[in-house]
């Protein structure tokens, strides 16, 4: 059963070199998909698209079946209680003038879902794993760690059956990012996930299908494991061979 | 005989230490890491080392490098040092590079300042920029001495920014986060010419990051600070893969699990 | 990028105190001056440019009125004026300056220039050139005018801290949420842009009081027997050096009012300023 399907997708903006070239894949319901590539992979411009921020200039995308018309009011917001998003940056991604339990419960007041709110903000925010007396504070009281908690808590407060993470650990120390990527597969047990990295290690912790972007198209795609075993791509084994690996603990590495 | 020498160093502002009694050294060609998350005062300890701290922060304790007191030297004396003794590579190339001059002027710079100071000709500015260019592997030099830095890729500016700190001829590198901003196959190209290098020249590294897994290719002994003091030091690969300190076992123990799952070990 | 809080210091400036104290003083007078005032304006019964004294507490004008009377009442227009232009000049600068904001590039350029021109013309001289569309010199008058005049530069403060705003993630976060435009600009935007439009509204207005001082000087500002400082300036011209304190008073409470506010400005950004709750 798939959830989202993204047919022969193409995008420039404006005159300009096409930014993303016939892009088709598959998410299936209850997957997590890993959207891998570097800078000017195209990427980000494939969220804003699933995001609905911009439309596609070729191609189509369909989720749950429907076709996704940016430009229709009413259809959009249908879409966004079934799709939300965290974003990169923990410390703009929450404006700075609004109390946390604002900030949470602001796709349930935009999209006029019915319910008590101040209840559902509160189950949010403990199943990220603060403790409710985060909703009266300020963002400026919080880590970059518990910001993109709460960033996470706002996202599933509407209980969307789609989750689009756009780089949503890279900018978290190391020690914060196991902790957060632990967080997002327990949160993805209950939904579909979309997660773009360039960060290989984290899609292979947290993702069951990878798709690898290299300017524009996809290069590749399957299930992780596959990938991680026998790339097939270039640009993928390229990739793979490029990450820096931690000494080996049988044999200390000597540094070539 | 050693190249740097930190003793007891501590960076206080009115309301913080920043960095608390930390003690190392590095010898001559030798490969130095530093492991720290943000915060930990990493980046702090290579300002300080190079006499730029900005002003608010009060360094007390004793760091000598080549044989030269750098904590409470006068800015002349520093001058000095920064270039001869020590030369800098930063994380974020946009920001370090000019962004209105082009890049042949920029790496001429540096050039022409060694130049004057051994007392040589200044005409073979040309040819050494031309020589630099090609040991940091940059292709096409022609287009690239009257680029500007917006024009050319991440990867292509780190390489200038190393051939500008290599002009000065230093014996201590400093490099703080030199990959991070960059894509990982870029990541992995610039490891290996800093290495290739300082090992061609003899040249001491200063490696800093939060990436566990390039300090361990890089560095031969290093020390992991947190929240401003070391917590822990020794060689690379038994830092790595033997920690002692409780922090050091949390961070190698995340590295590790991304590795495993990239080896299919989830 | 760490994990832990940023610490944030609150800076209590005794400057600021300095700033409210002198503009909380004219404010006062002003308000007394609705309900009490020593003379009743119009009052001939003076001497003619009397020195201070137990009776006049200023002295008297030319023609023997009180000017301690006309100083209470120039601080009420005073107040008045600073407050009027700047209620107009900001109401149409924040609207265009957010409309600009949100322009795509063109018209974006197009009216960046639009707002750069104007600010170059002085605010004075749009000022008169209202005065005289208007064909007439009235207090009104002179606030529609020194608003319109002050109106650009909080239209091109306005669009590039609404620009700001709007590279933040936060507000593709509300898109996502489902937040209309609409909703954004009140909810996202004015809130974060407000802290230093304050100030920049705050130092307007001690513009805006010169301006109309100014404008009373020429005789362009409110007629008789409207008593600005400005018009006090004028009358004291031509007996400055018989009768100085007809103009050194309303001079140095033109400078109080001026200085006030701007000491004042200073300290409201650190009032608005989101991260210094709770601290």
């Amino acid at each position: 059963m798939t959830l989202l399907q993204v047919e022969n997708v193409g995008f420039a903006y404006g005159k300009g070199r096409a930014v993303l070239e016939d892009i088709s894949f598959d998410v299936p319901r209850g997957a997590n998909v890993g959207l891998v590539g570097e800078s000017g992979s195209g990427k980000s411009t494939l969220l804003r698209l699933l995001l609905g921020l911009d439309s596609p200039q070729r191609g189509r995308i369909l989720f749950d079946g429907a076709p996704l018309d940016a430009r229709d009011r009413g259809y959009m917001r249908g879409y966004r209680r079934q799709v939300q998003a965290v974003f990169q940056d923990p410390y703009s991604s929450l404006n700075p003038a609004h109390r946390i339990r604002r900030i949470v419960t602001e796709p349930l007041r935009s999209l006029k879902i019915p319910g008590d709110h101040r209840q559902m903000a509160e189950a949010a925010i403990t199943s990220v794993g603060l403790t409710p007396d985060t909703l009266d504070r300020y963002p400026h009281q919080f880590s970059g760690g518990q910001r993109q908690r709460i960033a996470i808590a706002r996202a599933i407060v509407a209980r969307p059956a789609l989750l689009l993470a756009d780089e949503a650990v890279s900018a978290l120390d190391l020690s914060t990012r196991v902790r957060v990527v632990d967080l997002f597969r327990q949160i993805a047990r209950d939904m579909t996930m979309v997660f773009v990295s360039h960060d290989m290690g984290v899609v292979a912790a947290l993702c069951d299908r990878i798709v690898v972007l290299d300017r524009g198209r996809i290069v590749e795609a399957g299930d992780t494991a596959a990938i991680l075993k026998n790339p097939q791509h270039p640009y993928t084994q390229s990739l793979l061979s490029s990450i820096p690996r931690m000494p080996d603990a049988a044999q200390p590495q000597d540094p070539t | 005989m050693t190249l740097l020498s930190v003793e007891n160093l501590t960076l206080a502002t009115r309301d913080a230490r920043l960095v608390e009694d930390l003690s190392f050294t590095i010898a001559p060609g030798e490969r130095f890491g530093l492991i720290g998350e943000s915060g930990s005062g990493k980046s702090l300890t290579s300002l300080a080392v190079t006499g730029l701290l900005p002003q608010a922060i009060r360094a007390t304790g004793r760091i000598t490098l080549d044989g030269t007191e750098v904590t409470g030297a006068p800015e002349s004396r520093l001058t000095a040092l920064r270039g001869s003794a020590v030369a800098t590579v930063f994380q974020e190339p946009l920001t370090a590079l000019d962004p209105l001059m082009p890049l042949g002027r920029q790496i001429a710079g540096p050039v022409r300042r060694r130049l004057k100071r051994e007392g040589a000709d200044t005409a073979a500015v040309a040819a050494e920029v031309r020589a630099l260019m090609e040991q940091v592997r940059l292709p096409d030099p022609d287009r690239l001495l009257r680029a500007y830095p917006h024009e050319v890729s991440g990867g292509q500016r780190q390489r200038v920014a190393i051939a500008m700190a290599l002009a000065c001829r230093p014996k201590l590198l400093i490099a703080d986060e030199p990959t991070t901003a960059l894509d990982v196959t870029t990541q992995a190209e610039i490891v290996t010419l800093l290495l290739d290098l300082v090992r061609e020249r003899g040249i001491a590294l200063l490696f800093i990051s939060h990436d566990l897994a390039v300090v361990g290719q890089v560095a031969e002994r290093v020390m992991v600070m947190r929240h401003g003091r070391a917590v822990e030091s020794g060689t690379a690969a038994q830092v790595l893969t033997a920690p002692r300190d409780e922090y050091t076992r949390t961070l190698v123990a995340a590295a590790r699990r991304f590795d495993d799952a990239l080896e299919g070990r989830g | 990028m760490s994990d832990t809080a940023a610490p944030a210091t609150r800076r209590s400036n005794p400057i600021h105190w300095l700033g409210y104290g002198l503009v909380g003083v004219i404010v006062l007078i002003g308000l007394i001056s609705f309900v009490w005032t020593p003379y009743p304006l119009s009052d001939m019964a003076g001497g003619r440019l009397e020195a201070p004294s137990w009776e006049h507490w200023a002295g008297t004008d030319r023609l023997g009125r009180d000017l301690f009377t006309q100083l209470m009442i120039g601080a009420r227009i005073a107040l008045v004026v600073g407050c009027g232009a700047v209620l107009i000049g900001g109401s149409i600068g924040v609207v265009t300056g957010v409309l600009a904001a949100f322009a795509t590039r063109f018209a974006d350029d197009a009216l960046a220039a639009v707002f750069d021109i104007l600010i170059a013309f002085p605010t004075l001289l749009i000022a008169m050139l209202v005065v005289a569309a208007r064909e007439e010199a009235s207090l009104g008058t002179a606030i529609l005018a020194l608003g319109i005049g002050l109106s650009p530069i909080v239209g091109r403060v306005t669009r590039i801290l609404t620009k700001r705003v709007l590279s933040q993630d936060y507000i593709t976060a509300a898109r996502v949420s489902g937040t209309g435009w609409g909703a954004i600009v009140i909810w996202h935007v004015l809130p974060n842009i407000a802290p230093f439009l304050g100030v920049n509204l705050a130092l307007q207005f001690g513009l805006a009081v010169m301006a109309e001082a100014s404008l009373s000087y020429l005789g362009l500002g409110a007629p008789p027997p409207n008593a600005s400082w400005g018009r006090m300036l004028q009358e004291a011209q031509g007996t400055v050096y018989t009768a100085p304190w007809g103009a050194v008073l309303p001079g140095l409470a033109l400078f109080v009012l001026v200085i006030g506010v701007n000491l004042l400005a200073d300290s409201l950004r650190d009032r608005f300023d989101p991260t210094r709750r709770e601290r």
